[in-house]
């Protein structure tokens, strides 16, 4: 049984709350990107890239089972760092719990400024396609 | 006169108080928008609490007042532009609006074949309205290339002018490369096969000393808020005899002098080109922002900038793998760069997250990101408020940014 969204979120927020400052946050942050699992090179198509980012952000889903996985991929290592904590928590997870899911561990982590529209990462871009990818999936 | 004191001249300017993550604010991003002097902010809370009233309007006191202001403030930017009347400084919102407003203006006149002619480091809002024209009236875009070192191909200008060449609107300061363009030669140029010029001098307005009649160009257009105005107001200056040719751009009120419905006639320059209730208390905010610089030492300033961005330059020659984008002999106070192949936007985070504000990203100027196919920059861009320890800081948390991205 792999772990709840939830039970994932509280695990990140405890390792994030031990750092005193923003740089040590961001250190830590392209460390977690640098175990992304990444998205195979022919699968960063056009329709796999996600919009109103000012890096590219591309991401991949397959189900596996009942479970939803994914993959993804940035040009930038700060994004790159924040789409693998999204797909930490999301990924290996059932459709319906993705789709449902509250993503409360961005504020307490402090990204929530990457949460705003004109943000140039495109946070909200990122999560909006990782539920619809879900949501495709309850479609069916 | 050599009175030009950084200490002093910060302390106009409260928002450089200002702790961003718990950092002092260093702030590299005056390309976007500049800060404002308290003179600037003061007046135009003054204006909202003390003068509020419409302008050109009523007979009572306030009205009065308002217009009164308003009109100084016209006349205020008109002297220090050089222009021969006030009458030939129009409020706008922005350099967009001004651009815009030409395109529309001037285009009606073209004719299918006509040649716009614009270079290939313009910022979109003087891109988009002449596409917006040439769709409109079959007229044709023309672009003067740009060379490695981030200038223009002055060779190629000069083949690209001919007889068809109706208008050459052209950047004067680039705000991605910080380029400062020939204009005065390419303006006579330009002028020598009878075309018009539009000069867009949102990034020099701040940084030189502009004299429109000397300069003569046709028209020219900047921003209030990236010369230490507020937002939402702007310049658009042009010719008395040419702007009196032009249909004025929209309709509504003030820019009328009689109106029935068979028939409307206009208004005089200035007010045939601003239509509806303006932004009063943004002209009159502007016109302090010009009385502030008058009241400067502003030769010591542009001079301290131009120490500063010196000094910039050769601070970030220091680090490996840096490549200047646009290297031209004549620069403003910015710069554009990447590091190796280091994101922009991960230099830009980390940089924010040590209290330093530059821009990421391609600056409004896709076509030029396509030149040096890049997808974007980070940019420093100064003014004269900054200092040489704030450069130091910002080379020190650079290198920091650099060494955890590696
Ligand atoms: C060279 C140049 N032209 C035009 C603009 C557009 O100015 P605004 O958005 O204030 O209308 C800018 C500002 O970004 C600029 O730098």
């Amino acid at each position: 049984m792999s772990n709840t969204i939830n039970q994932i979120q509280d695990e990140i927020v405890e390792e994030f709350s031990m750092f005193e400052d923003w740089m040590e946050k961001y250190e830590y942050l392209i460390d977690l990107g640098k175990e992304l699992p990444l998205i195979a090179e022919e699968m960063k198509t056009e329709d796999r890239l996600i919009h109103g980012c000012q890096s590219r952000v591309w991401v991949a889903s397959m189900m596996e089972g009942p479970r939803l996985l994914f993959t993804a991929d940035s040009d930038a290592m700060i994004t790159k760092g924040i789409i693998s904590l999204l797909i930490r928590i999301l990924s290996n997870q059932t459709p319906e719990d993705i789709v449902k899911s509250d993503l409360y561990f961005i504020g307490k982590i402090g990204l929530q400024e990457h949460l705003s529209p004109t943000r140039a990462n495109g946070l909200v871009g990122m999560i909006n396609r990782l539920k619809n990818d879900g949501l495709k999936q309850l479609a069916k | 006169m050599d009175t030009f004191n950084a200490e002093e001249i910060r302390a106009h300017f409260p928002i450089l108080q200002e702790v961003i993550h718990g950092k002092p604010l260093i702030y590299f991003d005056n390309g976007a928008t500049s800060q404002k002097p308290t003179v600037v902010i003061d007046r135009i809370s003054n204006y909202y609490s003390h003068e509020n009233s419409n302008v050109h309007r009523g007979v009572h006191f306030l009205s009065d007042q308002a217009t009164q202001a308003y009109e100084l403030a016209r006349s205020t930017i008109a002297a220090f532009i050089h222009a021969k009347h006030a009458q030939e400084v129009i409020f706008t919102k922005g350099t967009t609006e001004g651009i815009n407003a030409i395109a529309f203006s001037l285009g009606e006149s073209l004719q299918s074949g006509d040649e716009i002619l614009i270079s290939g480091m313009e910022h979109h809002a003087n891109i988009v309205p002449w596409q917006m024209l040439c769709e409109r009236k079959g007229t044709l875009l023309k672009v003067i290339p740009v060379l490695d070192n981030g200038t223009l191909d002055l060779e190629a200008f000069e083949s690209l002018l001919n007889e068809k060449t109706k208008l050459l609107s052209i950047i004067h300061v680039s705000n991605t490369l910080g380029t400062i363009n020939p204009v005065e030669w390419m303006i006579e140029k330009a002028h020598a096969v009878g075309a018009k010029v539009l000069l867009d001098a949102a990034q020099s307005i701040q940084h030189l000393s502009i004299d429109v009649q000397a300069l003569d160009c046709d028209f020219m257009v900047f921003s209030g808020h990236k010369v230490f105005g507020p937002t939402g107001i702007g310049i658009l200056y042009g010719k008395k005899d040419i702007l009196n040719e032009l249909p004025p751009y929209q309709g509504g009120g003030d820019m009328i002098e009689t109106v029935t419905f068979e028939k409307t006639t206009y208004n005089e320059l200035p007010l045939k080109f601003e239509a509806g209730t303006p932004n009063i208390a943004g002209a009159i905010g502007l016109g302090e922002a010009f009385s502030f610089m008058n009241s400067i030492d502003l030769r010591g300033a542009y001079q301290k900038e131009k120490e500063l961005g010196a000094y910039l330059r050769e601070r970030m020659r220091e680090i490996p793998s840096i490549r200047f984008i646009g290297d031209a002999p004549e620069t403003c106070s910015t710069l554009s760069f990447l590091v190796g192949d280091l994101h922009p936007f991960d230099l830009g985070t980390l940089l924010d997250k040590q209290g330093i504000a530059v821009r990421t990203g391609h600056h409004c100027t896709q076509p030029l990101m396509q030149r040096f196919n890049i997808p974007g920059t980070v940019r420093a861009s100064l003014a004269f408020y900054n200092t040489k320890n704030e450069i130091d800081l910002f080379i020190h948390a650079l290198t920091r940014s650099i060494r955890m991205l590696s």
